[in-house]
């Protein structure tokens, strides 16, 4: 159990492997101190991304989602995150009306050599999660609720 | 009722020259109708348009593919027919569309609510339409119901009760109800807090029974089969039977939907146990004529997620 349990948001990261995850590496080789609430989930371009996974994320008890892809005009696929852009904007749109609160999903645009960019992105992102507090949990299915209460015990 | 004379005459024409016609007869009880497969003047003879015609057969569409066939339309299900066209789903030369001035349809939802303590729709064993009014024989008593009351939500601010493409239309065009959508479905649920509109899914979800059936009833859900909510790899769902699985189904569906979503209603009115599934799809298509102006079955061209511009002028990107 992590010290920082109770301190800690579960913060989802879905960064492309040519720009955003460069650019979080970059942060890292130079040391540039971060929140640790993000995890990150390496993907080949903004574009391969599918709104579901944001919505998996966030329904699955994700406080936040934080996408990060190549600048426009500069994708490493030419056109992937023009695609994103469009996909992402509309579900940010779908989120209110699910009753989640837009500010728990955000995308942008971090180059690899942006570390100081990187480490500006995720204090920002984490600190608006924060804010927002963690997020309401939809229940589980009733027979794996007791089920799970049921093995409580036998965890420790 | 002339309409319906009319509108069989024009089937009966095209009849040699489709495989299938397809349309609306009358169905299970005199409250409702059903999607009816002509292939002979018979089967013509036996169409029925009108109040209770309300199912989209741009549902049958995709499955025909590769066959001619003719389709009776209302304005919605032009709709429906001109976003499949849009996505190359369907040929334009192999579908022939009759279009006819929708005068609206019924919501059974509302019919079950307006008859309340008088009895069952199923008890219903005649149904007269005198002008606006409904004349219901139910239990040995007639019930009048104002037909204005009992007509489905979508019809309250249809813009195109004329089918918007048509090789045939049959009738004068109306004048539709409204001029725009203003959305005010969602504007009364928005009155809602996030906090509320969660808890709302919840208890709605919570009725949900996984039968698909708003699935099936889609025109635009074309994968069938192939239907991502119900393949083991990628396990999108698990089998539980929890609100979170439930919702995230209706989250792939509306999703899959957006920039694509005619607004047929077809979901909603397939829903056994009358969840509001047609908002998450009504938000996704407001968002979409917002940003990219288009209307899904409307606007020629790219449907706005499958293409994208260099500079986005609608989207508003965050600066940090």
């Amino acid at each position: 159990m992590s010290v920082l349990e109770g301190k800690e948001l579960r913060i989802v990261g879905f960064l492309c492997n040519w720009c955003s995850y460069g650019g979080a590496d970059t942060a890292g080789v130079g040391r540039f101190s971060q929140p640790t609430d993000l995890r990150i989930v390496r993907v080949p371009c903004s574009g391969r991304i599918n709104p579901l996974f944001i919505m998996k994320a966030l329904l699955s008890g994700a406080d936040g989602v934080l996408v990060s892809g190549c600048h426009p005009r500069d994708c490493h696929y030419a056109e992937g995150n023009y695609y994103a852009r469009r996909r992402l904007e509309v579900l940010k749109g779908l989120l209110p009306t699910l009753g989640i609160d837009p500010r728990r999903f955000e995308y942008t645009w971090v180059s690899a050599s942006e570390g100081q960019r990187w480490q500006h992105v995720v204090d920002t992102f984490t600190q608006q999660v924060h804010t927002l507090g963690p997020a309401k949990r939809l229940p589980d299915a009733p027979e794996l609720a007791a089920l799970a209460a049921r093995l409580e015990p036998l965890r420790n | 009722m002339g309409m319906q004379k009319e509108l069989q005459a024009a089937i009966k024409a095209i009849l040699p020259e489709v495989d299938c016609v397809i349309g609306w007869g009358s169905g299970p009880d005199p409250l409702h109708g059903a999607p009816l497969f002509m292939r002979s003047e018979d089967d013509a003879n036996r169409f029925a348009s009108g109040f209770f015609a309300v199912n989209n057969p741009a549902l049958f569409l995709p499955e025909y593919k590769g066959k001619k066939v003719a389709v009776v339309v209302k304005g919605c299900d032009a709709r429906s027919v001109g976003q499949l066209l849009s996505e190359g789903l369907i040929k334009r030369e192999e579908v022939s569309l009759i279009g006819f001035p929708c005068q609206g349809v019924v919501d059974h939802d509302k019919v079950a609510a307006a008859l309340g303590e008088k009895g069952e729709m199923g008890e219903v064993t005649a149904v007269l339409e005198e002008g606006d009014a409904l004349v219901l024989t139910l239990r040995g008593e007639t019930v009048r119901l104002n037909k204005a009351d009992v007509t489905a939500e979508k019809c309250m601010r249809c813009q195109y009760p004329n089918a918007h493409i048509a090789d045939t239309f049959v009738g004068e065009k109306r004048e539709p109800v409204a001029t725009a959508d203003d959305f005010a479905d969602l504007a009364v649920f928005e009155a809602m807090s996030l906090e509320e509109r969660q808890a709302f899914w919840e208890k709605e979800m919570s009725r949900c029974i996984r039968c698909y059936a708003c699935r099936n009833a889609c025109p635009l859900c074309v994968c069938r089969d192939h239907c991502v909510a119900t393949s083991r790899d990628p396990s999108w769902l698990t089998q539980a039977d929890s609100v979170k699985d439930k919702l995230f189904f209706q989250v792939i569906h509306a999703t899959h939907l957006a920039g694509r979503c005619t607004g047929c209603g077809e979901c909603q009115r397939a829903c056994p146990v009358g969840i509001p599934v047609l908002l998450l799809k009504r938000s996704l298509a407001r968002s979409v004529e917002k940003l990219f102006a288009y209307r899904a079955g409307i606007d020629e061209g790219t449907p706005p997620l499958l293409t994208f511009t260099l500079e986005e002028p609608t989207i508003k990107e965050r600066s940090w």
